[in-house]
């Protein structure tokens, strides 16, 4: 979740009053407030919309979104001076091929400006930049650079300067290996061969992207009227709408925007650029999607409010907008000027047939027959641990497990019995009898692959064999099925042997039930004898439907 | 009631003590009734429920001796046994505890309380007496104590007070035990009733009996009447787990609003759970931190719906731009335990999609578990339940959904429903749903919903429908019904709360 903070006064001061009505309309805009208190408002950015990441940016688009200063924003670019140029080396092309650059003039930090810049870098990067991977953003002082600019990629060791928060010069390497952001984002070149820097006109070393700014001339400060930006990524879309982000929030703090030149190998482009999309839109398809009847100037006056523009049938999009993508993106736009609130819930008249998965039908027939016995029925997750599935279960087996688990429940359970005794173990000093049921999934190793199983656990405590068996019985007869029992030949050595049988249908093993050994008893810290069954419930189910 | 009633009620338990009632003492009831004390109090019991007593019990802390405390009191306290020794001439240490016949323990403490009171002295490993001989005579204040035991811990004085005090340091000499003191008063009633013969009633029937029905034994005798106040134990029965009772209850509601039920793996492909519905691999739902990987793949379905899958992501299709990177097949092969049941309605839109044109309309609906890789706390888990719906119809619009949403919740118990703007790389126009809790005078916020994209629906059914789509959380809902605040609580199966919880009855 990616949070704006506005300072409270800041925002009444702008746009108005922060009272409930205010509020509601904050999250009518798609921006729920998160919260509120004596000196600021925070409020939840969606990830379709990180141009609102800068509150420049907001202000405006909230703004238009009340009515005032409605329709696409202008922004006018001044055409790049002389050596407002940036030579793309073609050694980038494998590390991290494209950079898109702006300069802006006119500009007056302090403080609070400052961290507001720096804020909004950050949360791009964490955005848009997919922390820092897909894009990362430098904005250098232009008084501490001299233009024209290179942007090229060289063997670590060879790329030396002080890195911002330092005092010595270090390398490439010594940086991923010694410097705080360096060794936090160093997966990102790991493995690199070559390392993509910036330098100047005299040779100095301005950043090594994604990583970190040089301490010398990637620091703006309250002296600061003029700053060169480079973003350098993979995706040359994202660039550039990252690059006119920051360029719309830093002309509302009253910046003047020059463009670059891009010297590419094999072509020059020029940066920013603030042309705007333009996308095609049905008034015939919006009012069919929304349910409405709108005209076409209540429809250009919605789009109007969402910075939009439109004649005859087309959109300009700001250039701004990385979310518009197709003509639902623009409906939804519409649907949020008019306002969710006002749209009236209604249901259709369309006839169809409701019906409950037959599966899951049986299963809730074969709970009824159990309740009707008085057990109890139980629900455990599907993850598990090793120590209740293997290790107290005297178990030793193959394990699926998920990756990276942030709990100790990092395998899946590949069978309910061991969930059963654990809950006789977490409930020592409740009232016996405990007799107990459980129906769910567990997943069983299929060679590469892994199945699915529904299955049915009982357990009883305290228990044994008969008053278990007189369960399956009860229970055969209900369903009318009649179970067969034998020996298991593969003995399963946590019941006692010669008290644990082989439950069967028409000659299909479906599991096992009996007395739990006493070793495996002790290893759970269960003071009373217990009988425990498992079976399989999809064999079951599947003779039951072919009967039917 | 009247004392004829009154008369007709008592049970033969409550008989064996009404004639000693007048005595005013428990202890004498029990002695003179021939009833154990538990039996007795029960019938003190039955009769003060009748408002033939005034029944008093109360718990009073009493001090008795313990263990080494009845010992003392016939052999004397460990100090007066060694002041006997070691009055007449000084004594070794060793001889003194020997003669005296003392553990470590005890002669070491005793030791202690003579040299506290002054009454010996230690030198050169001697023990000499220091006192006035007339002292030893006097019994000191412990040695007084542990001769009235028991005693009431209320009624000490402060002298006794002392003396236990420095009693209970020792071990077992003193223990204290919680006494009932039973003490009642007759009423007005009882004080008639006492009066009264009993036998007046004849021999009433106690328990029905099988005999007694057969042979009709019970013609021309009276029933005693019971106490229908008074309690019963507990008892416990088979319930379904309170989760389930809920889901049952959900599932209800689809059917009857004319859905049908989507089940299906909890394990899916990626291709399943994020490809189809326009997730782009980079994504950072799709990281490691965030889902539940298992290492392994599952290969894709036919190359048509892949190729257009993959175009979708790609380059985008109906006038879309696509999110224009290059889609890796391999990351779509791998398989995660399901972070949405939206997994099951983009395989529900694929089916559809094999057959005619005319066909591939209807009303689907899940309630299941889906997982997402998360720490444990309160509001937190890895294992959580949705209740998605889908309609695919073409003439479905925004206000239908907006409609089933309000209609399903209603019925979950939440008729005030808001919808606000959203974000979902799936839908557009997305929908956050929030319903009003009108104890708690907020708004709970539920989950999505919108309308598929065309970059999701095309590919998967083959053609632009509206398909109207919804994802909320379950759980929110069932932990409001049952007042449970912690999530961790749904899975914990905690056995006497199972038993105790109300059924899920709307």
């Amino acid at each position: 979740m990616t949070i704006l903070t506005i300072s409270k006064k800041q925002f009444e001061k702008d746009i108005g009053k922060i009272d409930d009505s205010m509020q509601d309309k904050i999250a009518m805009f798609g921006t729920p407030v998160e919260y509120i208190n004596n000196e600021e408002i925070a409020i939840e950015i969606f990830p379709n919309r990180p141009d609102l990441l800068a509150y420049q940016n907001y202000k405006f688009s909230f703004l238009s979104f009340l009515g005032k200063n409605t329709g696409l924003k202008k922004l006018s670019v001044n055409k790049p001076e002389r050596n407002y140029q940036v030579i793309v080396d073609k050694s980038v092309n494998d590390v991290r091929p494209y950079t898109v650059c702006a300069v802006v003039k006119n500009l007056k930090f302090d403080d609070e400006k400052i961290k507001e810049i720096i804020d909004i870098q950050e949360k791009l990067h964490l955005t848009l930049g997919r922390k820092r991977k897909k894009a990362a953003i430098g904005i250098y002082p232009m008084e501490k650079i001299k233009l024209p600019i290179n942007y090229g990629a060289k063997n670590p060791k060879d790329i030396k300067f002080i890195p911002l928060d330092e005092t010595r010069e270090m390398d490439g390497t010594q940086i991923l290996q010694r410097h705080p952001t360096g060794r936090e984002y160093a997966y990102l070149l790991e493995g690199s061969d070559k390392f993509p820097f910036f330098s100047d006109a005299n040779n100095e070393v301005m950043s090594m992207p994604p990583i970190i700014n040089s301490n010398k001339t990637g620091k703006i400060s309250s002296d600061t009227k003029e700053i060169f930006i480079e973003c350098s990524g993979f995706d040359i879309n994202i660039l550039n709408k990252i690059l006119n982000i920051l360029c719309f929030a830093l002309a509302e703090m009253g910046g003047k925007i020059y463009q670059t030149n891009l010297k590419y190998s094999t072509k020059t482009l020029v940066s920013p650029d603030f042309e705007p999309l333009k996308m095609r839109l049905s008034l015939k398809n919006t009012n069919k999607l929304l349910g409405l009847k709108l005209k076409e100037n209540e429809v250009k006056k919605l789009l109007e409010k969402m910075g939009y523009s439109y004649s005859n049938g087309k959109v300009l999009v700001p250039p701004y907008r990385s979310d518009v993508l197709h003509e639902v993106d623009l409906i939804e736009d519409i649907a949020i000027a008019y306002g969710y609130d006002n749209f009236i819930p209604a249901i259709p008249e369309i006839s169809t047939t409701g019906k409950i998965n037959s599966g899951e039908i049986f299963k809730e027939k074969i709970s009824e027959i159990l309740l009707g016995l008085g057990l109890l029925e139980t629900s455990s997750y599907h993850l598990t641990t090793k120590e209740f599935q293997l290790i107290k279960m005297n178990k030793k087996q193959e394990v699926i497990e998920v990756k990276d688990s942030k709990t100790e429940y990092s395998i899946l359970r590949n069978d309910l019995s061991h969930y059963l005794l654990k809950i006789f173990y977490e409930n020592p000093d409740v009232e016996y009898p405990q007799d107990i049921f459980q129906l769910g999934k567990v997943f069983v190793i299929n060679g590469d692959d892994i199945k699915e199983e529904e299955r049915l656990a009982i357990g009883l405590a305290p228990g044994n064999f008969t008053r278990l068996k007189q369960i399956i019985d009860y229970l055969g007869n209900n369903i009318g099925k009649e179970f067969s029992f034998g020996v298991p030949n593969d003995f399963p050595e946590q019941f006692v042997e010669g008290r644990v049988a082989e439950v069967k249908l028409n000659g299909k093993p479906l599991g096992y039930f009996g007395e739990v050994h006493p070793k495996i008893l002790k290893n759970f810290k269960i003071k009373m004898p217990v009988a425990l069954l498992e079976i399989n419930l999809e064999e079951l189910f599947n003779t039951i439907q072919n009967n039917s | 009631m009247g004392m004829q009633e009154l008369i007709e009620s008592l049970s033969p338990m409550e008989k064996k003590v009404i004639p000693f009632l007048s005595l005013s003492n428990f202890d004498e009831i029990v002695k003179k009734s021939q009833l154990d004390r538990v039996s007795a109090l029960r019938a003190l019991e039955f009769l003060n429920s009748k408002e033939v007593i005034d029944l008093k019990i109360e718990k009073k802390k009493v001090i008795d001796l313990g263990i080494n405390g009845i010992y003392y009191r016939k052999k004397g306290l460990p100090e007066r046994q060694l002041l006997i020794i070691c009055e007449k001439e000084p004594i070794s240490l060793g001889n003194a505890q020997k003669q005296a016949r003392l553990s470590d323990n005890e002669f070491k403490a005793a030791l202690g309380a003579l040299k506290k009171k002054a009454l010996v002295d230690i030198k050169n490993g001697r023990i000499i007496f220091t006192g006035d001989k007339s002292d030893i005579v006097k019994k000191s204040l412990e040695e007084q104590f542990i001769e009235i035991l028991p005693i009431e811990f209320d009624a000490l004085s402060p002298e006794q007070k002392f003396a236990f005090d420095k009693l209970k340091e020792r071990k077992d000499i003193v223990i204290v035990n919680e006494n009932q003191v039973v003490s009642f008063v007759l009423t007005k009633l009882g004080q008639g009733l006492i009066k009264e013969d009993l036998s007046s009633v004849g021999n009433l029937i106690e328990e029905i009996t099988s005999d007694m029905v057969q042979k009709e034994s019970w013609k021309g005798k009276k029933f005693r009447r019971y106490d229908i106040i008074s309690k019963v134990p507990k008892i416990t029965g088979g319930k379904r787990h309170f989760v389930n009772q809920s889901i049952s209850y959900g599932r209800r509601v689809w059917s009857e609003m004319g859905f049908q039920e989507m089940t299906g793996s909890l394990i899916q492909e990626s291709f399943w759970n994020f490809d189809s519905l326009f997730t782009a691999q980079d994504h950072p739902v799709r990281e490691l931190q965030d889902t539940f990987f298992l290492g392994k793949e599952r290969s894709l379905p036919e190359r048509k719906i892949v190729e257009s899958t993959k175009k979708a992501h790609e380059h985008g299709v109906d006038g879309s731009l696509g999110w224009q990177y290059k889609w890796n097949e391999k990351d779509a092969e791998k398989l995660v335990l399901r972070t949405h049941t939206t997994a099951l309605s983009s395989r529900t839109l694929y089916e559809l999609s094999k057959l005619p044109k005319e066909k591939r309309r209807g009303k689907f609906f899940a309630i299941g578990k889906c997982f997402r890789n998360e720490t444990v706390d309160w509001s937190h888990g890895f294992e959580f339940n949705q209740t998605e719906g889908i309609v695919i119809d073409s003439e479905a619009d925004f206000q239908h959904l907006l409609g089933y949403l309000k209609e399903f919740f209603t019925k979950m118990g939440f008729p005030k429903v808001r919808f606000r703007p959203a974000y979902f790389p799936y839908t557009e126009p997305s929908v956050e749903i929030d319903v009003y809790h009108p104890e708690k005078k907020r708004w709970l916020e539920l989950g999505g919903a919108g309308i598929f994209r065309p970059e999701v629906t095309i590919p998967l059914l083959g053609e632009w429908v509206p398909v109207l789509a919804w994802g909320p959380g379950f759980d929110r809902v069932l932990m409001d019904y049952y007042e449970i605040k912690d999530l961790r609580e749904l899975y914990k199966n905690d056995i006497k709360q199972l038993r105790n919880t109300k059924i899920w009855i709307k």
